[in-house]
């Protein structure tokens, strides 16, 4: 019958008031408020003694006026508007600033520097990444030899300044090592997850496994 | 408590020749009140509507300010007062900053006649309801004043397609209501809402439908809300308006529904009628929550009509079926009131309803079906005259 549609969309709008199960699609961030059954919960005590011990807050919970942190889990693949560097795997190769398309990454080294280990690389003494202009493609981490450059997981990086959206070699050495796994998903399996705030050593994050020395003298003495 | 009563407080303690002042105290104080209320009622209401229409949509709507946030209204009006109040180079100004004050000014006024209680606030009006259809047409001037005083060629379009809609809608309206006026036999609110011993929704259903959907066309709602076609007009004759004038707008647009839910309690819900031990203001209350719910259910799910779907609705559909209520309803309060005192018994009333029922719900599916049915003709479309333009050249 023409006009029963109209009824129809009405039935639609009304269940999505009354239904329950359809009601948030929204997740609150930063924080979501909580009611007296959930502040109880998170602190482990039963709702009956919890509101005995603090009511003030349990008041304050059923007028919706208590609200908690919330962070969305995310996937250990996500990618942020960051990057992790492990300064002692980098050579100093610049392979990540001759891939980047929009060429954002600058690597000054140097040859005589102090950091000259094992493997002989440079010094690296500027290492600006530009992620104003950054598209987060992840060429760079893809182009790394050595696994030194990855993806990292943080975000809410927007600053006042232009200026101050230029990661420094500074800031890339005292940066949290949370690897996000979007390039290693290797590192799953090792139980590492970049949400859990567990730092990962540059020791671990390669994509194969290091050569025990054993291993390389055995190498060397079969060639 | 009304006029009568606030004034002749007054009047006892004062010398003979200066009775006005009574008078004019009497009326400063009530017309004070129901600015107040009205306003602050309003204010709730913006809270709400955006609440349950959160929730109608499966999302939260304002909750950042006050517990579930219930200090939204007070956050909107800092900011609007706060802002910038730009009047065009161009504007009309008497007519731009007339415009919103004009367009609030009905709201109070119908509020001002009707009988919340035993009495309204001002005084009893016996032409209750030819004031009250004369003075909410009053707004369709402040919108037209507001487009053609901001000099914009999208509130012009707004303010033509409001104009339009209260030629239209105003005539079934009063259909409607004439409906009510021939049952109750007068023209006082307060007389409408004595005479229903059985309310006029249930009398004569086909007339409140029209008197709601006429309603909503009257203060540019969804789905009649073209008016202002945030999506399409740029926000009609509020294009240019900003501050508190916009802020005034809002508070006009947003105290329209509370003012027709009101009305359509008082005209076709019994008003403060109900059973015993609650008081008469909490029923008129509830009943007016109810249609204002209705209204916002009707927000919440209906897209926005056409100019012309409007129209054709208000001619085609709205005005035949006006015409047949009123018809039906003058036929059966001749058949059935006493010849000699012209009163209808609630039996009369009941007689009425079931007959009024099917009438209405067999006359809505034929005339649905009958505007429905129609399929729009499209010529084919003529040939390009570029479609062979590369055969005739070269």
């Amino acid at each position: 019958m023409y006009g029963f549609g109209m009824a129809k969309g009405m039935a639609v709008t009304m269940k999505n008031l009354l239904v329950p199960g359809r009601m948030f699609t929204v997740h609150q961030y930063p924080s979501r408020r909580i009611g007296p059954l959930g502040l109880a919960k998170r602190s482990g005590v039963n709702v009956v003694s919890f509101t005995i011990r603090n009511p003030v807050q349990v008041l304050k919970a059923i007028a919706g006026m208590v609200s908690v942190e919330d962070s969305d889990p995310r996937h250990p693949r996500f990618r942020g508007e960051e990057f992790t560097w492990y300064e002692e795997r980098c050579t100093g190769c610049a392979s990540c600033a001759k891939y980047c398309p929009l060429g954002i990454i600058r690597i000054v080294t140097d040859p005589n520097g102090q950091a000259v280990q094992e493997g002989q690389n440079y010094g690296i003494e500027v290492f600006d990444m530009d992620i104003g202009r950054c598209m987060f493609c992840g060429l760079c981490v893809e182009a790394c030899p050595y696994d030194a450059l990855h993806m990292g997981s943080g975000f809410e990086e927007s600053t006042y300044r232009r200026s101050e959206l230029v990661i420094d070699v500074e800031r890339l050495k005292s940066a949290p090592k949370r690897p996000s796994t979007w390039f290693r998903p290797q590192l799953e399996q090792k139980g590492y997850n970049p949400q859990t705030g567990v730092e990962l050593g540059w020791r671990e994050v390669g994509r194969h496994e290091q050569p025990t020395l054993a291993e390389q003298q055995d190498r060397w003495s079969k060639r | 408590m009304d006029f009568g009563g606030l004034h002749r407080l007054f009047t006892d303690f004062l010398p003979a020749g200066w009775e006005w002042i009574a008078f004019a105290v009497a009326g400063f104080l009530l017309s004070f009140a129901v600015i107040n209320v009205m306003i602050g009622l309003t204010a709730v209401y913006t809270w709400f509507e955006r609440r349950a229409l959160g929730r109608f949509q499966t999302r939260l709507g304002p909750n950042r300010w006050g517990p579930f946030g219930l200090f939204q209204p007070l956050a909107d009006v800092l900011k609007l007062i706060t802002k910038e109040d730009v009047i065009p180079a161009v504007a009309d100004k008497i007519a731009f900053t007339l415009a919103p004050i004009v367009l609030l000014v009905p709201g109070f006024l119908v509020v001002a006649v009707l009988p919340v209680g035993a009495e309204s606030f001002l005084g009893e009006l016996n032409v209750g309801i030819l004031f009250v259809i004369g003075v909410t047409g009053v707004s369709t001037l402040a919108i037209f004043m507001g487009a053609w005083g901001s000099r914009n060629k999208y509130a012009m379009f707004g303010a033509l397609r409001a104009v339009a809609m209260l030629i239209s809608y105003e005539v079934p309206m009063a259909l409607a209501l004439t409906g009510v006026v021939i049952t109750a036999g007068s023209l006082a609110l307060l007389d409408i809402v004595t005479e229903q011993a059985v309310p006029f929704a249930l009398v004569q259903p086909l007339g409140f439908i029209i008197f709601v959907t006429a309603a909503l066309a009257e203060m540019n709602r969804t789905p009649f809300d073209l008016v202002e076609g945030e999506s399409e007009l740029a926000g009609g004759y509020i294009t240019e308006f900003s501050g508190m004038k916009f802020g005034i707008f809002q508070l006009a647009e947003f105290m329209a529904p509370i003012v027709m839910s009101a009305l359509a309690t008082v005209l076709f819900l019994a008003g403060t009628k109900g059973w015993a031990p609650v008081p008469g203001l909490v029923w008129f209350a509830l009943k007016a929550f109810l249609v204002l719910f209705f209204l916002l259910w009707v927000r919440a799910t209906w897209p926005r009509l056409r100019i012309d779907q409007v129209m054709a609705f208000a001619w085609k559909g709205l005005l035949p079926l006006a015409l047949l209520n009123m018809f039906m309803v003058a036929l059966q309060v001749q058949l059935l009131q006493d010849p000699t005192t012209g009163e209808l018994t609630s039996g009369d009333l009941w007689r009425m309803a079931a007959f009024n029922w099917p009438l209405a719900i067999g006359s809505i599916v034929v005339a649905a079906n009958v505007l429905g049915q129609r399929r729009i003709s499209r010529r084919p479309a003529a040939p390009s005259p570029l479609a062979n333009m590369t055969a005739e050249g070269d």
